[in-house]
């Protein structure tokens, strides 16, 4: 029965590193369902984490004194400023591309690397107040919260170890996911966001506001992109803020866009398998540190092969929206 | 005829910068009556129907919807007076099925509920006898599949005037006479109906009245049933005028390029040209006059070698050799030593690089000569400022990019670089679209001077008035068949404008 306690592990481990990419890459469907190609969704999960450990380390700090923690606050603070960090960013990447019509994938790239500087430049200066030996803030009271688990988790053998024993960012994340799987698929405003993703010109002919939708589309993705940095603080890495610990998450996200052919309820499979293959090998014993990193390569390369087949199966329904990366003008004389 | 206005336009004037579009027009729609705007490429008609669906606003003059007085200023406002246009290039996402496209942005208040929004299409449907698969993919369907959707997208808005826009200029004989029913049945309804055309037959066969426009201006209405081809084509075309452009007679005329039954379809598998042969001689400037889409792209583009030819042979020649060009590669033409320039319609897109400066864009010609690894940037520099010298191109230096330029001196830029080629056979294409009077008439003279030099000259041109001044002769080719070339020097406009038009009946009758 060794196998079978391996798998459980697997599969649990396999959801936990999924969820961060399940965000990003729900919030980045949504934006690019606008037409919005926004490269800048791995900065903006550094900036949601970030955020959201500023918020918690103040509200800690505040409690030194021997206040007790809240529940209700120590949830909530961070939350809020993951949201209001992670919009500021989706804000700039509006108004740099939609308002100003810059070039998408220059801008997406340079909110990457500004949020990836951010992250560590005040990862770097948290670390320094608090005094510490290692390079790292260490959140555990606001973390516990975070990691409350459904009842049942411990009592329900194998089956409340694969589905219960999660945080509720969790499922906050696979009910993101379906909920904007129904809104695209089945709602009007899901048929105008589209719309305007695949032809904003039409769009516009039909009456919908074209700037307004890739606004709301793009900022809401972000929100949700950055509430994938968060959970990977607080949940995954137990509260734990260490430079350049997010990784290439952010990248692997936007990958996950493509495996998922623009679908977020395929995201939320593809996530597991994603996280899956992102941590197999931790499993396969022997495995030298290079191998290792071959391992990591696993994601990337089955989204290349993905891609291959949706292209050569050339079904138009699974391809990018049509004005995917282009800006839009009304056309004048 | 004593139903009432649905609209009436009073002195409706548009300009465009310099070009003035629409000038002092008036109008008027009844209920229940098919209105033919009639005229020639470019006399105004699609603005002046773009100022009632909301893409344009008029300059001056006032409106008038079922009497009363509006103001359109957005697409939105012409649903609200129920105007509905269904334009050329058609407006639907390509990955939605019909019905999605058709409830796109109609905000009705109500649940979202796809199955009884196709209900009410499905009553459209019947109601006017369309025939249409609401379920199946924009991109699945055929160009006449996609103008149904955009019919019952406008009808399903509640729209009472209908605006058309050449809607038969895409579609099949057969199509057209299921269009004509359906936009029958419409009149019957009481609907306004609008239509955009060129087409005298169509005319004649469909409509109630007819409403002319000639260079932007509103010639006049007749009643359809008053009318003849021959009446309509001379309110059309209008008095000869004298425009003043020297002609010279060509000297010693020879043979340079001679075209033989050649045919070619589109990407769709339409045919584009059929059976086409002419011979183009040095020293004479050949005129193609046609509407707009008659063949006249492909045909050039043929010759220079872009485009795939499924009969016929193209021989060039030169000093008593004679050089197929058939199935040959612009290259393989180049290196054949044949002399073939080409000035393509889309300048910033066929024919230029917007964002190169004016010298780079000269190397794009002569940048394979030369066995250096760098590129050679005097001989262009040198040619980029002699054109702009000769040709008085209007740019701050010879290093700006062309796409600031105005149209005329993008122009100008072109032909000087085509030019400087030394040519043996010169193509234009609308060389002075959207040109004023005088760079209009330095590139007449310059392709007058290259006539004078021996080059054999085929020049696409859409105002006659210009073609019968400028042409030694002139084809006119019709839905891509040549139906005539006359004489530039004796020609009468109205030969020319029936030739342009009559022979779309002939082939509805082949068919």
């Amino acid at each position: 029965m060794v196998t079978s306690t391996a798998i459980i592990t697997l599969i649990q481990r396999a959801i936990l590193q999924g969820i961060p990419i399940l965000y990003g890459s729900t919030g980045e469907i949504l934006t690019e369902k606008s037409g919005n190609l926004n490269l800048g969704i791995p900065g903006i999960m550094y900036v949601g984490g970030i955020s959201g450990v500023i918020g918690a380390f103040l509200y800690e700090e505040s409690l030194r004194d021997g206040g007790t923690v809240n529940a209700f606050l120590a949830v909530f603070i961070p939350m809020i400023c993951t949201i209001i960090g992670s919009l500021l960013m989706g804000l700039i990447y509006c108004f740099l591309t939609v308002t100003l019509r810059a070039n998408q994938n220059v801008t997406g790239l340079a909110m990457t690397t500004f949020g990836v500087g951010f992250g560590n430049f005040f990862g770097a200066s948290l670390v320094s107040l608090t005094d510490s030996d290692i390079p790292s803030v260490a959140l555990t009271k606001t973390s516990a919260y975070f990691r409350v688990t459904l009842p049942f988790a411990e009592t329900t053998g194998w089956f409340g170890k694969v589905f219960l024993s999660y945080g509720f960012m969790t499922y906050l994340a696979i009910i993101i996911a379906v909920l904007c799987a129904i809104f695209l698929k089945r709602t009007k405003g899901g048929l105008h966001l589209r719309a305007v993703g695949e032809n904003p010109a039409t769009a516009d002919a039909a009456g919908i506001n074209v700037e307004r939708s890739k606004y709301l589309a793009t900022c809401i993705g972000s929100i949700i992109a950055g509430l994938g940095g968060l959970f990977y603080v607080m949940d995954y890495a137990n509260g734990v803020w260490s430079n350049e610990g997010f990784g290439d998450r952010g990248w692997l996200a936007i990958a996950l866009v493509i495996f998922a052919i623009w679908k977020p309820d395929f995201a939320i499979f593809g996530s597991i398998l994603f996280g899956g293959l992102y941590i197999v090998y931790l499993f396969i014993p022997g495995l030298a540190l290079s191998t290792q990193e071959l391992f990591k390569m696993l994601p990337y390369i089955v989204t290349i092969i993905v891609l291959i087949i949706v292209s050569a199966r050339n079904k138009r329904e699974n391809q990018p929206p049509g004005y995917l990366g282009l800006p839009y003008f009304r056309e004048e004389r | 005829m004593s139903n009432p206005l649905a609209i009436e336009l009073k002195g409706v004037t548009k300009v465009f910068g310099q070009v003035v579009a629409n000038k002092d027009v008036d109008l008027q729609v009844r209920k229940g009556e098919i209105l033919a705007i009639l005229g020639e490429n470019g006399s105004g008609k699609t603005t002046l129907m773009n100022m009632l669906s909301g893409i344009y606003y008029p300059d001056e003059g006032q409106i008038f919807v079922n009497g009363e007085e509006v103001v359109i200023k957005s697409p939105k406002d012409s649903f609200k007076y129920k105007i509905g246009m269904i334009h050329q290039h058609f407006k639907l996402v390509d990955v939605f099925s019909a019905t999605e496209n058709i409830v796109l942005g109609v905000n009705d208040n109500e649940k979202y509920n796809i199955k009884q929004a196709k209900k009410r299409v499905q009553k459209i449907i019947e109601k006017y006898g369309f025939e249409i698969n609401l379920d199946s993919k924009i991109y699945e369907m055929s160009v006449s599949e996609k103008q149904t959707v955009e019919i019952i997208k406008v009808l399903y808005r509640g729209a009472d005037i209908l605006i058309l826009d050449e809607p038969t200029a895409v579609l099949t004989p057969q199509e057209t006479s299921k269009l004509f029913g359906i936009l029958r049945r419409m009149r019957e309804d009481n609907k306004a109906i609008i239509i955009i055309t060129h087409k005298l037959h169509e005319v004649l066969e469909l409509t109630d009245r007819v409403s002319v426009l000639r260079k932007g201006e509103y010639i006049g209405t007749v009643e359809t049933k008053d009318a003849t081809e021959q009446s309509l084509t001379e309110m059309m075309v209008g008095k000869k005028i004298s425009l003043n452009i020297e002609r010279p007679d060509p000297v010693n005329p020879k043979d340079r390029l001679i075209v033989k039954n050649i045919t070619a379809t589109n990407s769709d598998g339409r045919e584009v040209i059929k059976d086409i042969s002419f011979t183009a001689r040095s020293g004479e400037i050949l005129g193609i006059a046609g509407i707009a889409g008659s063949g006249q792209r492909e045909l050039l583009e043929s010759i220079a070698g872009l485009h795939h030819l499924s009969d016929g042979e193209i021989l060039y020649m030169t000093g008593g050799e004679t050089v197929n060009l058939r199935d040959k590669s612009p290259t393989q033409i180049r290196d054949l030593g044949v002399r073939l320039s080409f000035v393509p319609e889309d300048r910033l897109g066929m024919g230029l690089v917007g964002n190169m400066d004016i010298i780079d864009n000269m190397m794009l010609r002569s940048y394979k000569k030369g066995n250096s690894v760098f590129l050679d940037r005097k001989k262009p520099k040198d040619l980029a400022e002699s054109i702009i010298k000769s040709l008085e191109v209007v740019t701050p230096n010879a290093t700006t990019p062309v796409r600031r330029l105005s149209g005329g001196n993008v122009q100008k830029v072109l032909v000087g670089r085509e030019i400087a080629s030394n040519p043996k056979v010169l193509m234009v294409a609308y060389p002075v679209r959207g040109l004023d009077i005088n760079s209009s008439y330095t590139i007449y003279n310059l392709l007058t001077k290259q006539k004078e030099n021996g080059v054999a000259i085929i020049f696409v041109g859409e105002d006659l008035d210009v073609l019968i001044e400028l042409c030694d002769r002139i084809m006119v080719i019709n839905s891509g068949r040549i139906t005539g070339i006359v004489d530039g020097r004796t020609a009468v406009k109205e030969e020319i404008g029936i030739l342009m038009t009559q022979d779309s009946k002939e082939e509805k009758n082949n068919e």
